[in-house]
């Protein structure tokens, strides 16, 4: 696709996330007109009076989009890098294992705060805080792992993140074990979803997302090169090791940012950056920039299917939803591209 | 006066295996063009590769106008000297002038944004070896020759002092065996120095002026390519019996193999034997 069919996608999606956005603010259990709507709207930032629709517009509704959009696009953007890193169509942010690390460490966290009083107060943020400590503590030990093994090579990285996340995985299911009346507060967690997520989730992640963002951006003209192999891009005047590491870092930093408050939501990091490179090729700018709004476009309407999916205001955790639409999705695109070559 | 491009001094290198190189020096001149030749394994692309920066010396050293290369940056050293692989990968997706730009990444600033600069540069390089045509084609559906051609003005468009290519022209046929060659001696006499490692004996004592034949990590021969082409050298390196003669246009030394039941005409075996 040209520079200016790239241009055209992304002005696309940037639009369709707009209207997006708009859109499913008209979505939830409590009944608001749209004049209410746009009332709160044009009242958001003027300090008025705090009235019901407020709450649930500002507080529960935006807020809950703005994550859901935030972590779309940490997913998405961390994807495109791990598959760009690792030269792997089929790497998603969870390859390394910093999603089982968040997974511990919110399952720690579930189970053993209501033992102590003093943590109550500070529930709220307790599990993503925990969870971000597990993702940054496993990130640090697969990195460690394969620098011993092979100097981060491709892997020697994926050996590391599968050892790193069989052995969480077991530590959660001896917590589990042991912890039963807990197993379905860690599972649900684990599953992923914005239910009960507001703004101070937003403000947790967000200087995450930035630091992250701003690494892997910084680094993706290496990450360009990094695709031709270590030897390569030596050659061509990058500085392999510490472009890795960079990259390494800022995408998941990206993961940890978007886990930490959201569980583990997956198929978003996996199926966008690999759809959007069908479309409009590999070059990685672009693609990482597209994958961003396309990933918080997939994750936003996934959150709002799965908050009115089901009657009488239940919800289905919003990673049944990206994995039920996005297998098969996924299936379709690769039986169709496996034709197109 | 001349000037000396390249320098290895005492050049000990090797793989965990074991040593490849064992105590190679050479001097390489600004705008000659060298081919290294000899068998397989005999550490020609170890030796590229450790005058490139990518394989370090055990022991030894190779400065590139009177700079240690091992102690430049990657950077630096990309500005310096630029290398051909023999086939790349990960090219899948990219258009051809995606890559010829990545040529530029030595130039760029923080940012890593491409300024017209470097748009100019690439272009220019993409017409030196004539492939500005190719500038939008995706690099997976270019032949042999085509991309050959894009990864040399990526290394071009690098505006390197020193040009190292491993058997550029290994997988292409002949017509576009001798287009590459064309390309790099018509760089070659814009005063660019080369070193490539070759397989082909005769397009290396075609267009080449310099020979460097090497045999288990050591240099054997070095020297002009009228002096050292003959049929006894290339006995001893590649242990088959060889026939050199002139070209009949070039008067360039050309090699023939001789099978080793060699028949002449009249000595044909008969169908009934």
């Amino acid at each position: 696709m040209t520079t200016h069919g790239v241009a055209w996608v992304g002005w696309g999606l940037l639009l369709a996330l707009l209207l997006s956005v708009y859109a499913a603010l008209f979505s939830g259990p409590f009944p608001l007109s749209a004049a209410d709507i746009h009332n709160t709207l044009g009242r958001l930032f003027s300090g008025q009076p705090i009235s019901t629709a407020m709450i649930v517009v500002r507080d529960l509704r935006l807020a809950r989009i703005v994550l859901a959009v935030l972590a779309g696009a940490c997913l998405a953007v961390s994807g495109t890098v791990f598959q760009g890193l690792l030269r792997n169509p089929l790497a998603d942010p969870f390859t390394l294992g910093i999603s089982s690390g968040a997974a511990c460490g919110a399952t720690l966290a579930l189970t053993c705060a209501p033992a102590y009083t003093w943590i109550q107060g500070h529930l709220l943020l307790l599990t993503p805080v925990a969870a971000l400590v597990g993702a940054f503590v496993a990130m640090i030990l697969v990195l460690a792992l394969s620098r011993v093994h092979g100097g981060l090579s491709r892997e020697s990285l994926v050996l590391g993140g599968i050892v790193v996340s069989t052995f969480l995985g077991a530590l959660i299911s001896l917590v589990k074990a042991v912890h039963e009346e807990s197993v379905a507060t860690i599972v649900f967690w684990i599953m992923g979803s914005f239910q009960g997520r507001g703004w101070e989730h937003v403000g947790l992640m967000l200087p995450l997302m930035g630091l992250g963002l701003g690494c892997v951006l910084l680094f993706s003209r290496e990450l360009d090169m990094l695709r031709l192999g270590k030897e390569q891009a030596a050659l061509l005047g990058v500085a392999v090791t510490r472009a890795r590491v960079g990259l390494l870092l800022g995408a998941g930093m990206l993961t940890a940012a978007a886990v930490s408050v959201s569980g583990i939501i997956g198929f978003v990091g996996l199926v966008v950056p690999h759809l959007l490179r069908v479309l409009v090729g590999a070059d990685t700018r672009p693609l990482l920039l597209l994958s961003g709004l396309g990933g918080a476009f997939i994750l936003l309407w996934s959150d709002v299917l799965a908050r009115t999916i089901l009657s009488h205001g239940a919800e289905l955790p919003v990673g049944v939803v990206t994995a039920l639409f996005g297998g098969p999705f996924f299936c379709l695109v690769l039986a169709r591209t496996r034709n197109m070559t | 006066m001349t000037q000396d491009m390249l320098v290895v001094t005492e050049l000990c290198a090797g793989y965990a295996g074991g040593p490849v190189l064992e105590n190679i020096s050479l001097r390489v001149q600004r705008g000659e063009f060298v081919a290294v030749l000899g068998p397989n394994g005999s550490g020609k692309t170890t030796l590229l590769r450790a005058i490139a920066g990518v394989v370090r010396p055990g022991s030894g050293s190779v400065r590139v106008l009177g700079q240690d290369i091992h102690a430049l940056a990657a950077r630096k050293r990309a500005a310096l000297c630029a290398s051909v692989p023999q086939k790349s990968s990960g090219l899948e997706g990219l258009r051809a002038k995606a890559v010829v730009l990545m040529g530029r990444y030595p130039f760029l600033s923080f940012l890593g944004n491409y300024t017209q600069d470097d748009h100019q540069a690439a272009q220019a390089a993409m017409d030196q070896t004539q492939c500005a045509d190719l500038c939008n084609r995706q690099c997976q559906e270019l032949s042999g020759g085509e991309m050959q051609r894009v990864l040399v003005a990526r290394a071009l468009a690098q505006n390197p002092q020193l040009l190292l290519l491993d058997e550029v022209a290994a997988h292409l046929d002949v017509a576009r065996a001798v287009d590459v060659y064309e390309l790099l001696r018509a760089r070659h006499s814009h005063g660019l120095t080369v070193l490539t490692v070759a397989h082909d004996l005769n397009l290396a004592a075609l267009y080449c002026n310099r020979l460097i034949f090497m045999k288990q990590g050591h240099i054997l021969y070095d020297g002009p390519t009228a002096d050292i082409f003959t049929a006894s050298v290339l006995q001893e390196i590649y242990e088959t019996p060889l026939h050199v003669v002139a070209h009949p246009q070039t008067g360039a030394p050309q090699a023939f193999l001789v099978p080793h039941t060699a028949h002449t005409a009249d000595s044909a075996p008969g169908l009934g034997e």
